[in-house]
């Protein structure tokens, strides 16, 4: 083997990594808010809603958990610019993040609404609360210190599924990665480095995730004790 | 222009069973070295507990994507320029699964309760009868369910292996779509394929889930 490893050559690109690095946090960031945001909405109304929404939830649910991510991207940023709206790729890839990430939360926040048990719900009723009072006092913070644990692991693995968004040109740390190599010809040191760095940031976001726990689940950072 | 047609179906079907046969590659690959990287996991010896925790983290923290890239520019930097692309598609694969694989069936074994592995002990069996006799039987019972439902995550995924130039569903569909564009419909009918491959995987594996009551014991 006479390859010579040279990862000096790619010191000149930091900016372009570090431009990566942001975006991917950004798309990150706002699909995990806004993700959760419509995973829980969707996890309410399959507990609770109608008839028609209950199916509508679960149509929107399995389509979304049994098909890949790189389809979906494909769906949303293609098939939306034949309709001929046009989108960034940017908004796409964060479309197409929330969307996904929406169903995989809806089910985790709905194991946690089921584990919510019924007398506390009796409980609230008697105590004259209203529905959005019951749910976002009674239910939800329950539900969802229950399942923290396994929201936070998902959102690990939303960020690192945003590299998928590269393949739709979506300038974040992979697609930066893809630029790079060409331009070097360095493609295993190029890839390794994004590799270490996808690494650094999958802990970062952990240490967040886990610091946004403590600061939000006050009963248990107080009692030290799962619920 | 030419239009969607049989032909394209029939593309996309054959590309499918590349697909369905990358999904089994990386499931009896990963779920091998899934297997050594779980005993070793939770092994006696220190040090292979210690590389057995850093080979998960290290698989768990970078995108398969990357992961791909990496073994397939170094495969060819170790000087096989010429092997295909499957070849690299399913180390990928295999890696990245057994990551995966490893944590999940760790969890399973560890939760087999504590009194079993002290009856196992007190029986006088060998460490390796205790766990072939008593502990693995009853966590591949556990073990089923997470397993099958990542069955689907394996097969959604094997759509990454486009990436290193590997034609199966999600790339044929590109293919397709680059010569006819048209984009939804060819994307919507690779979709309803690939959902039709994990839909009763997920189904099955729900059973399973529901039948052990694995969650309320």
């Amino acid at each position: 083997m006479t390859y010579h490893f040279d990862f000096a050559a790619l010191l000149p690109y930091w900016r372009e990594f570090a431009r990566g690095i942001w975006l991917t946090v950004q798309l990150s960031a706002v699909s995990t808010v806004l993700g959760f945001v419509l995973g829980t909405l969707c996890a309410i109304g399959r507990a609770d809603g109608s008839r028609g929404v209950k199916w509508l939830v679960a149509i929107y649910v399995e389509a979304i958990r049994n098909t890949p991510l790189l389809v979906q991207v494909f769906i949303i940023y293609f098939g939306i610019a034949t309709l001929g709206v046009h989108v960034s790729a940017n908004m796409a890839a964060v479309i197409a993040l929330v969307v996904n990430v929406g169903a995989y939360t809806c089910e985790i926040v709905r194991a946690g609404i089921e584990s919510v048990h019924k007398s506390q719900i009796e409980a609230a009723d008697c105590l004259g609360l209203s529905r959005f009072q019951t749910y976002w006092h009674v239910v939800l913070r329950p539900a969802i210190e229950r399942v923290y644990p396994a929201i936070t692991s998902q959102y690990v693995l939303l960020m690192l599924a945003s590299s998928i968004t590269s393949q739709i040109s979506a300038e974040e740390l992979t697609a930066v990665a893809n630029r790079i190599q060409s331009d070097t010809f360095r493609a295993f040191e190029t890839y390794i480095v994004t590799g270490v760095l996808y690494l650094l940031l999958s802990f970062v976001v952990r240490v967040c995730l886990w610091l946004f726990g403590l600061a939000v689940f006050v009963r248990r950072r107080k009692l030290g004790t799962a619920i | 222009m030419p239009t969607f047609s049989l032909v394209h179906l029939e593309f996309l079907l054959v590309a499918a069973q590349w697909t369905i046969g990358l999904s089994i590659a990386a499931f009896v690959g990963g779920g091998l070295v899934g297997f050594v990287v779980a005993l070793a996991r939770i092994s006696d010896l220190r040090l292979l507990r210690i590389a057995a925790m850093i080979y998960i983290q290290l698989v768990q923290g970078t995108p398969l994507l990357i992961l791909l890239f990496v073994i397939y520019f170094g495969i060819s930097l170790l000087g096989f320029n010429n092997l295909p692309a499957l070849f690299a598609a399913c180390a990928g694969l295999i890696v990245y699964s057994s990551g995966f694989l490893a944590e999940i069936w760790r969890g399973c074994i560890e939760s087999v309760p504590k009194t079993q592995w002290q009856a196992a002990e007190c029986l006088a069996l060998t460490p390796w009868q205790r766990m072939v006799k008593v502990i693995l039987p009853q966590a591949a019972r556990i073990a089923t369910a997470p397993t099958v439902g990542f069955l689907v995550q394996i097969v959604k995924n094997t759509s990454l292996a486009s990436v290193v130039g590997f034609v199966e569903l999600a790339q044929a569909g590109k293919l397709i779509n680059n010569s006819i564009y048209e984009p939804f419909t060819v994307f919507m009918i690779v979709a309803l394929i690939y959902f039709a491959i994990c839909f009763p995987l997920s189904t099955w594996s729900r059973r399973l889930e529901r039948k052990l009551n694995v969650g309320r014991r």
